[in-house]
């Protein structure tokens, strides 16, 4: 599946879209692909400060557990609370309805360390992990 | 066929087991509890006959491989035999009927035993003093910890990072980081020992101390164990070894004299105790003389011909246990000890470390090792060259159960991809050896011939692959009678932190 | 005697196979100064030799069996039914290991759900794990779980609590940037007064026990609401026989509900292994320490049972587990399970009936002798506190019930100095009337 253009991308495969004065939240497809099932997420509360690269939420697999980082610093504005009772949206629609979460970003400048679209397609064909 | 559960066998009226009348004057409840601390209901537990729970746990026990009928060559495990005898001791009334509060002058038997077991475990280990209290190994690596952060603490040093192969179990980072430690992952060298240059990088003034394990995960001896001892000791951090391995080491290598410096044990691995379905276990913790003062009081005395605790503090860690540790567990290690003796002691470990290497050259054809050269008690093999079928190290173990034997550790140590790890114990016979190597090999063969039947095994339990994605997301951890059933279903799922 | 059947000649064989010429060969790895040189452990014995030496110590304790006893103070001596053992005691309860595999362990795994539940009806809670170690070290992960839930520091825990508790709690909190502190007694249960005054808004939760230390039966209720009131939890250090009449953790609110139960089949063993019970709100199972078992489908839509949840412990989280535990105490959470099946509702009613009425006349009738009185006038089950005038020597009193061959009631001075002529007593189902009379009659020789 091609990696959406709009979006912005962190080396440990999460996407950001920036959205009026928020930035939105999820996993990639290459992430969700090798999860698996996703079975639980625990999601940051809100209100939260966060760093750059900050482990801020965790997604369970039946058999593993995984740190979700912040592409940007600010503070968690919303959650998605649907992910509570279906967790699996992060593997039906990673990219749409399986949104995590929002932060607003307090460094405007910070987006320049994220990927585009083609480094980070390359970024995975390279065997990242 | 499943078994229902014991509520859906319960019949209002029937009972298991009847009390003798009250000999004492009867009384009114009201006179004896305010109303508001009484209970308006029973317990809603099921109502069954004592001959319907013969049958019902007896049916239910079938389901279950166990050590008595099946092969368990579980890697670091160590499911030897459990011996008969030991239950036979264990609940003898003059140790099964003790209450812990009694005096001393009244249980001077079952002192003796521990302080004699303390010593016995200070004879085979070369640790100066142990205590008994740890209830599992995970328990006295926590003790352990604790240990080294007193001792620390002492010095008046500020240190906080444990050192952790990357081979390790996963209790050792799991007990640091409860114990309010830093784990730095120490990687494996090539040959998949601690590497010397990979431990001085990370061996910094902020080091605690270095947990390992010897033989590692990988049945390997860490033969420069002195030498990496003696870099800790230069910095003043501690050495802990996890003693879960020590079924390679009996008669053959002391741990005190590699310098170890705290050593937990694992009793229901190489001391015979059962394992229960998941305990009782007991993780006694040995140590150099240094850190005795650290041990959990009270500790047996001995004074003359009289056996006593002392409760008295010094510079304790604490207290783990809410009384002296698993004291049934401890009798049958002890009975097991005295039974083997030193040659028989010595023996298990050395037919345990032949049976192994024996069905390593077994599988040699088949199933690579992951490391070269003779293995201790243990040894862990790879299946990657398995994936081109599809095939895992997952498949395998279930295949094994059609076969009935319980699968070998998988995926564990986590260094080795797809791996088997690998330990029958002294107490398999050759022949046992060899029918477990053949169900193996024939298993790779299935592999290549009929895929698909190794993927879908288990083909031969009462049940098959369950769906653990279905029990992860909707948890259903208790029986609730169908009419409450409903109810229940409508409650929203809560998230924790609803709560505050 | 030991259990490796494999001949000399055997061995032999399998060396050939190895392609080695003798064990030295396989172990050269192991550095030759680390050799050990022999092994200072006795010769070992065959089986009548080991009965013969283990019979000698165990007939150096005067058992539960031989005596009279009074003893209670955290362990309780209870009646076993005779089926728990001889179900208990079959090689596929005892041997199996812990139920990873979940095809070759239904047994097992059906059983802890069965236990599971069993629990959670006993302490109407929501959710039951399958066992920590036992009552003292449930009460310690109990804090670490409401810091971790709550990101607060503060431990307020009853001076009431069991000593050997606390001192657990204090020994896992070392180091954890915890703030232990005691909340004190008044006449013989928490002062809820000045827990009302230590509750704050850095309080992850309020421990309680029921019945406490002394026996007597605390506000539970109270203490609850007092918790609540600032946003942290309350912890309930329960009796499991005691529930068969008394109010459960869960009707007074209890965030978290532990208890001992080994008393549910389980011999007392000089105090080990334990039976720690541990249960909680179902708005706390993310953070339950321990395994639990849950209830699915296979492949071909039969029920089955399996481990779930795991990513919560340490085999798998391994440093941001919820707990390092792995090892628990599943043979005893199976013999309580046998037990609470053969009890049932009414049996456990009955026997914690029994175990009321019992204590409530031996102290009666103890308090008629002049020179003992009631420590604390309140409310209690099977255990309750006595004091001696002061004109009596406690160790007198004590060495006159041995030598008649009764335990009597344990002596609080070490455990509360302030209280150097208390006695704590325990009366469980197991004593007799004749056992009382003759207690009584011994202490009226006192004098």
């Amino acid at each position: 599946m091609p990696v959406p253009v709009e979006l912005l991308y962190t080396k440990t495969h999460e996407w950001a879209r920036r959205e009026a004065n928020e930035v939105v939240v999820g996993i990639t497809s290459h992430a969700q692909e090798e999860l698996r099932d996703v079975v639980f997420v625990e999601l940051p509360k809100v209100g939260k400060t966060v760093k750059q690269g900050e482990a801020v939420a965790v997604i369970e697999s039946v058999k593993a557990a995984f740190d979700i980082y912040a592409p940007v610093s600010g503070a968690v504005a919303r959650v998605n609370d649907a992910l509570v009772k279906s967790p699996q949206l992060i593997n039906q629609d990673c990219y749409a309805t399986g949104w995590m979460f929002t932060i607003s970003p307090n460094d405007p400048g910070e987006v320049s360390n994220l990927m585009p679209s083609e480094e980070y397609t390359r970024h995975i064909e390279a065997g990242a992990h | 066929m499943g078994e229902p559960l014991v509520f859906e066998r319960s019949v209002p009226g029937r009972r298991g087991f009847r009390l003798p009348p009250s000999d004492v004057p009867a009384r009114k409840l009201a006179d004896l509890l305010p109303p508001e601390q009484v209970r308006p209901a029973p317990p809603p537990l099921p109502e069954i006959a004592e001959f319907d729970a013969i049958r019902h746990y007896t049916r239910l026990s079938q389901l279950n491989f166990c050590v008595d009928t099946n092969c368990y060559p579980l890697g670091s495990c160590t499911m030897k035999y459990n011996p008969k005898l030991n239950e036979r001791v264990a609940a003898m009334p003059g140790f099964a009927f003790l209450h812990p509060l009694q005096p001393a002058s009244r249980v001077q038997g079952m002192l003796q035993l521990l302080y004699e077991l303390e010593q016995l475990l200070c004879a085979i280990t070369g640790m100066a003093a142990f205590t008994l209290q740890p209830a599992a190994g995970a328990q006295g690596e926590l003790t352990g910890l604790k240990i080294i952060a007193a001792y620390h603490r002492r010095k008046r040093h500020h240190r906080a990072t444990i050192l952790i192969p990357d081979s390790a179990h996963g209790t050792n980072p799991a007990s640091a980081a409860i114990s309010g430690f830093v784990v730095e992952k120490l990687r494996s060298g090539p040959d998949g020992l601690v590497d010397l240059k990979e431990l001085k990088r990370k061996l910094t003034d902020d080091v605690a101390a270095l947990m390992l394990t010897n033989p590692n995960t990988l049945g390997l001896f860490e033969r420069e164990i002195k030498t990496i001892a003696a870099l800790l000791h230069e910095q003043d951090a501690l050495v802990y070894m996890d003693g879960a391995n020590m079924n390679a080491l009996l008669g053959l290598a002391r741990p005190g004299e590699m310098g170890v410096d705290i050593l937990q044990l694992n009793l229901h691995k190489t001391f015979s105790t059962p394992h229960g379905g998941g305990g009782p276990g007991a993780g006694p913790v040995g140590v150099q003389q240094a850190l005795e003062e650290f041990l959990p009081v009270p500790r047996v005395r001995k004074r003359g011909h009289r056996f006593a605790w002392d409760e008295r503090a010094r510079a304790t860690v604490g207290r783990v246990h809410g009384f002296y540790g698993n004291v049934g567990v401890l009798v049958r290690a002890y009975t097991y000890i005295r039974t083997l003796g030193r040659e028989g002691l010595s023996r298990a470990s050395q037919v345990a470390i032949i049976n192994a290497n024996y069905l390593k050259a077994k599988l040699a054809q088949t199933y690579p090792t992951a490391f070269d050269g003779s293995c201790m008690h243990e040894f862990v093999v790879t299946l990657k060259a398995l994936k081109a079928q599809g095939i895992s190290a997952g498949d395998v173990a279930k295949r094994l159960l059609d076969y009935g034997f319980y699968a070998p550790t998988v995926y564990f140590p986590l260094i080795v991809d797809e791996a088997l790890m690998i330990e029958p114990t002294e107490t398999e016979s050759k022949e046992t050896l060899d029918e477990f190597a053949q169900a193996l090999i024939e298993i790779a063969r299935e592999a290549k011939a009929n895929a698909e039947m190794v993927r879908r095994a288990p083909h031969r339990m009462a049940v098959n692959r369950l769906d653990e994605v279905k029990a992860a997301r909707e948890p259903n951890l208790r029986w609730i009678a169908p009419e409450f059933a409903l109810q229940s279903a409508a409650m929203p799922q809560r998230r924790d932190d609803e709560r505050i | 005697m030991d259990y490796a059947p494999n001949t000399d000649a055997q061995l032999q064989e399998m060396l050939r196979t190895i392609g080695v010429g003798s064990f030295e060969e396989l172990i050269s790895a192991v550095p030759a100064d680390l050799r050990a040189r022999g092994l200072a452990v006795p010769e070992g014995l065959t089986e009548p030799q080991v009965l013969e030496l283990a019979g000698a110590l165990a007939a150096k304790n005067r058992s539960l069996d031989e005596a009279v006893s009074f003893l209670g103070a955290g362990a309780y001596h209870h009646l076993i039914p005779t089926v728990v053992d001889a179900l208990a005691l079959r090689g596929e309860w005892l041997t199996p290991y812990t139920p990873y595999q979940a095809e070759a362990s239904q047994g097992t795994l059906q059983a802890i759900y069965e236990f599971q539940t069993m629990v959670c009806e006993l302490m109407q809670m929501d959710v039951a794990n399958a066992s920590l170690y036992d009552g003292a070290s449930s009460v310690a992960e109990a804090a670490l779980l409401a810091m971790r839930a709550t990101e607060r520091p503060r431990i307020l825990i009853s001076e009431a609590v069991h000593p050997h508790a606390r001192q657990t709690v204090s020994m896992y909190l070392s180091g954890a940037h915890a703030i232990l502190q005691e909340i004190p007694t008044v006449n013989g249960v928490t002062d809820c007064e000045a827990l009302g005054k230590a509750v704050r808004d850095d309080v992850a939760c309020v421990i309680m026990q029921q019945p406490n230390v002394f026996g007597c039966l605390e506000p539970m209720a109270q203490g609850s609401e007092l918790a609540h009131r600032f946003g942290g939890l309350f912890v309930a250090s329960v009796y499991p026989i005691s529930l068969g009449l008394l109010q459960p953790p869960g009707s007074y609110g209890a965030d978290i509900a532990v208890a001992e139960g080994r008393c549910l089949g389980s011999p007392v063993a000089y105090g080990g292994p334990g039976l720690g019970l541990f249960t909680t709100t179902s708005a706390l199972v993310r953070r339950i320490p321990g395994r639990l078992v849950g209830c699915t489908v296979d492949q071909s839509g039969r029920r089955g049972y399996t481990l779930t949840l795991q990513t919560r412990e340490q085999h798998i989280r391994r440093e941001k587990a919820t707990s390092n535990i792995c090892t628990n105490e599943g043979w005893l959470a199976l013999r309580a399970t046998i037990f609470l099946s053969l009890l049932g509702p009414h049996g456990m009613q009955e026997l914690a009936r029994l175990n009321l009425e019992k204590a409530h006349d031996a102290r009666e009738r103890l308090l008629e002798l002049p020179w003992i009185s009631a420590a604390f006038d309140q409310p209690f089950f099977n255990e309750f506190t006595l004091r001696y005038d002061d004109a009596m020597n406690l160790d007198t009193i004590h060495r006159t019930l041995d030598t008649a061959g009764i335990l009597g009631g344990f002596p609080l001075r070490d455990w509360y100095p302030a209280m150097p002529q208390a006695s704590l007593w325990c009366v469980t189902e197991v004593i007799r009337q004749d056992g009382i009379d003759r207690v009584i009659e011994t202490l009226k020789r006192i004098s």
